[in-house]
């Protein structure tokens, strides 16, 4: 019961949060000038006229046929106009600036853009876990011994690189010198043809190299501090051999901190890295979100916004909730 | 008396024998031999003992000092460039005989460049083919897909522009005249007629290139191809004019070696330097050394083309680039830093010592700040502040997600300490509210907020270059360039030009791994007590 009532307020304060957020977001977002793009082969009104029909502007001017000014809606009305329109029709708005995206419901984009974004992650989780974790426990069991500072020396490097050089030594290392992958990724839809796959390679390589390095260091320390308490001596007069008293109850203990970082981590990782995104022309929503900012195109600045902040602060409460269900310490304890 | 141990011990000394050792003299606690070591004295032991850090100081001194110190020492400047130059390599004199940083890079072309690389170093000895060596192999020629001689040499990237026509007011003509004479280095090399250019000056290839000195066709496909003479050699196409004839030149300089009016079917000839263009001339200038009479006369301090770090595709210096890209860098980081730590710290205090309601809401708005992702400030600031400056925009979103980590630490120490004995001895005394804050309480957290700010200055580097290279954030304006800019640059031409990259990533690296290795070691001397925690 302490769990549900823990829960549930955190899941409060962070809907909280977001709604401040997205509200602060809104109000500025509202108080710049709307451009309108004008484009060829289109009536030049209509764009207007889909503006009004949301709810965001209102009395238009016309100058002849043409729409020459309008005066905004209150702000508080739009946003009110604006969560109708999300929460009745699942509708978050229509791109009006970036051309190749102009009139097109921002949520379908967005779907559309997410799967490539996505899948870089969840192949760099796969990857990276694994290896990871091993490395953590090779260096834990052997600590102070060369396997364990070898791999002291690799995190060091991998967490002091920074992704942007990573994902250039990457590109220039295999795309370029040993011409092994493209250097963009494959267009289309078919994201599990091999073509695909392996024109994201670069990208994934780029993105679990240094979450390898976090789950190695993280598991290392863990582990190492558990491997000291006096159960791991009691199990091992117990008669278990040290592999046993090593995974049976080092390692199981040790994930109760490791586990929700693993969790976290990839719940952060589905916002992707915009850096490895842009360098690797993944077609994925960083690259619409860099292009949403540049165009001011709104709408999507807005759903794509809020996507980031959500995905941040999920990441954020999954590894306090989760710590309560895995370790009942901490669930007794706080009682 | 046992016999054993009258056999083994001390002989008997008689009572009267003993002595006081001091009889007449006071005892007085002995002065300390050793000096008192304070807590930033200990700390600074701590950390010299850990050799990582130092080393990693000294990096992060030599590259500040290199941030400080490099935009004075080059001649060039940000907004310089000249893209005749573009993606020139690095070039060191001290390596100028290895086959490393010598500003070459290596090639290998079929007969037609070759052979324009190779005349030009016999015509004016500036050498595109490094000291003129070169081997011969039969491949693949990846641009024709045939297989074909290949020539396979080091290019020097300093000297591949060869010559150039350059139209030129009168002038300047007389000019360079005038330098050649005083000098006497060749400039203005003899020009070549317009018919005698490859395609009449109008070959796609090759038309305007000053570089066909001698005679060409125009082979398969339309390009340019050379017509050798009869012994396979070159058969130069200068323009000449026969000696009686009026000069059109007007050129009183050096003239190239062995030509000083040369016999030809009976009757003196001279070589044409110039032809008239306009109210001008056009001239065959070798650009190298047209490049260093330019800068003389302009006096800029540039006494050749050469580029420790190379250039970019614009034939912008990297090194002054790099140098003031990262001097931009650090002050910027430093200011933020110091703002965030003077922010975090007043919040913090206020939060931590007072604690109860106020914590609570203090607590909660920072809470909302904090979870505001970076991108979403940035963007926002960058719509409504659209005429000022970009620095202005990253400084204010760097501070308005800055100073919570800052604040936090420091509540948290306050939490610590406000409850200790010495706290409320201190209040008995009648120490006001701000006294026991400043003096009492947070000297305890200045460990924490040294360390945290020394980690806090690569993650904003880091940042900024990051978004820079999003172009988020746009710095490069005037003489203002951003590490992140180069390596976006330097992407683009990773495959041609590796070295464009290379440069700034290193820096990047460098600064990463040693304030990395750097904050630890500080950690460890400011809390000793956290040493060897995190792995």
């Amino acid at each position: 019961m302490y769990m549900f009532k823990y829960v549930m307020k955190r899941i409060g304060l962070m809907v909280l949060t977001f709604s401040v957020i997205m509200l602060i977001c809104f109000t500025l977002i509202k108080l710049l000038p709307i451009t309108v793009q004008r484009q060829q082969g289109v009536d030049a009104n209509l764009m207007y006229y889909k503006l009004e029909a949301r709810g965001y502007i209102k009395d238009l001017i016309y100058e002849g046929s043409l729409v020459v000014g309008f005066s905004r809606v209150p702000i508080m009305v739009q946003l009110w106009n604006y969560l109708k329109n999300i929460f009745l029709h699942g509708d978050f708005g229509i791109g009006f600036s970036m051309a190749s995206y102009a009139m097109r419901p921002v949520l379908d984009v967005f779907l559309e853009k997410l799967p490539p974004t996505v899948l870089i992650n969840v192949y760099s989780t796969l990857i990276g876990v694994p290896i990871g974790l091993g490395l953590g426990i090779l260096a834990a069991l052997k600590k102070n011994k060369w396997p364990d500072q070898v791999i002291n020396i690799v995190i060091i490097l991998l967490i002091s690189l920074p992704s942007i050089v990573l994902g250039l030594v990457i590109q220039y290392i295999f795309c370029y010198k040993l011409d092994w992958f493209p250097t963009i990724m494959e267009s289309g839809y078919d994201y599990f043809s091999w073509p695909m796959f392996k024109s994201m390679l670069p990208a994934v390589f780029a993105l679990c190299l240094g979450s390898i390095a976090g789950y190695a260091r993280y598991t290392r320390a863990e582990l190492s501090e558990v491997l000291t308490n006096e159960y791991m001596l009691l199990a091992r007069t117990k008669g278990l051999t040290r592999g046993q008293a090593t995974f049976r109850h080092a390692l199981r203990n040790s994930m109760v901190v490791i586990f929700p970082s693993i969790l976290s981590e990839f719940v952060a990782v589905l916002s992707g890295s915009l850096v490895i995104e842009r360098m690797f022309s993944i077609p994925g929503v960083g690259q619409l979100y860099l292009d949403s900012i540049t165009y001011q195109d709104y709408d999507f600045f807005m759903l794509l916004s809020g996507f980031y902040c959500l995905v941040g602060l999920l990441a954020g409460i999954i590894v306090d909730i989760s710590y309560g269900f895995i370790d009942p310490r901490i669930r007794m304890g706080a009682k | 008396m046992d016999k054993n141990i009258s056999a083994n011990s001390i002989p008997k000394v008689d009572a009267e024998k003993f002595a006081f050792v001091q009889r007449s003299e006071a005892i007085h606690d002995k002065k300390l031999d050793t000096k008192p070591v304070g807590y930033f004295k200990g700390a600074f032991k701590r950390f010299c003992k850990n050799k990582g850090s130092v080393v990693a100081a000294c990096v992060i001194t030599a590259l500040v000092l290199f941030a400080i110190i490099a935009p004075w020492c080059t001649p060039y400047t940000v907004s310089y460039s000249d893209n005749r130059f573009g993606s020139a390599r690095p070039k060191s004199h001290l390596f100028q005989n290895t086959s490393f940083w010598d500003g070459c890079r290596k090639a290998s072309v079929g007969e037609i460049p070759f052979m324009r690389y190779y005349a030009m170093g016999l015509e004016t000895g500036h050498n595109a083919i490094k000291n003129q060596e070169y081997e011969v192999d039969t491949g693949l020629n990846e641009e024709s897909g045939r297989e074909e001689k290949l020539y396979t040499f080091r290019l020097d990237t300093y000297q591949l522009n060869g010559c150039i026509y350059k139209n030129m007011s009168d002038e300047e003509y007389q000019d360079i005249q005038r330098y050649q004479n005083e000098t006497g280095i060749q400039v203005i090399y003899p020009t070549v007629r317009l018919r005698d250019r490859p395609g009449g000056g109008n070959a796609p290839d090759a038309g305007g290139d000053a570089n066909y000195y001698f005679r060409t066709k125009t082979g398969p496909g339309g390009k340019t191809v050379i017509d050798y003479g009869p012994n396979g050699e070159l058969v130069k196409v200068y323009a000449e004019r026969r000696a009686s004839a009026a000069a059109t030149d007007e050129y009183q300089s050096l003239r190239i070696e062995g030509e000083n009016g040369f016999e030809k079917s009976g009757q003196q000839y001279y070589y044409v330097y110039a032809l008239i263009a306009g109210s001008g001339w056009e001239c065959r200038v070798n650009y190298y050394e047209y490049y260093i009479y330019q800068h003389a006369k302009a006096n800029d301090g540039i006494k050749e083309p050469f580029f420790l770090f190379g250039c970019d595709g614009q034939g912008r210096d990297i090194l002054t680039c790099l140098a003031s890209g990262a001097r931009f860098s650090f002050l910027f980081a430093i200011a933020v830093a110091v703002v965030n730590m003077l922010v975090g710290a007043l919040y913090g205090s206020v939060e931590g010592y007072y604690g109860g309601k106020l914590d609570l809401t203090m607590e909660r708005i920072s809470d909302i700040l904090s979870a505001v992702p970076m991108m979403i400030v940035i963007t926002l600031l960058k719509y409504h502040m659209g005429g000022a400056s970009h620095i202005l925009v990253l400084f204010l979103s760097f501070f308005l997600t800055g100073w919570i980590g800052m604040a936090h630490t420091t509540r948290m120490q306050f939490y610590r300490f406000k409850n200790q004995e010495y706290v409320l001895a201190a209040r008995t005394l009648g120490a006001k509210d701000r006294r026991l804050m400043f003096k009492h309480i947070f000297p305890n957290a200045i460990g924490t907020l040294v360390t945290s700010c020394a980690l806090i200055i690569p993650s904003m580097i880091y940042s900024e270059t990051n978004l820079t290279y999003l172009g988020i954030i746009n710095l490069a304006t005037g003489d203002i360039t951003s590490v992140g800019t180069l390596i976006a640059a330097g992407q683009q031409a990773l495959s041609s030009a590796p070295h464009v990259a290379l440069f700034p990533s290193l820096f990047l690296v460098l600064l990463m791994l040693s304030f990395n290795l750097f904050g630890n070691g500080l950690r460890d001397a400011f809390n000793p007590s956290l040493r060897g925690s995190e792995g």
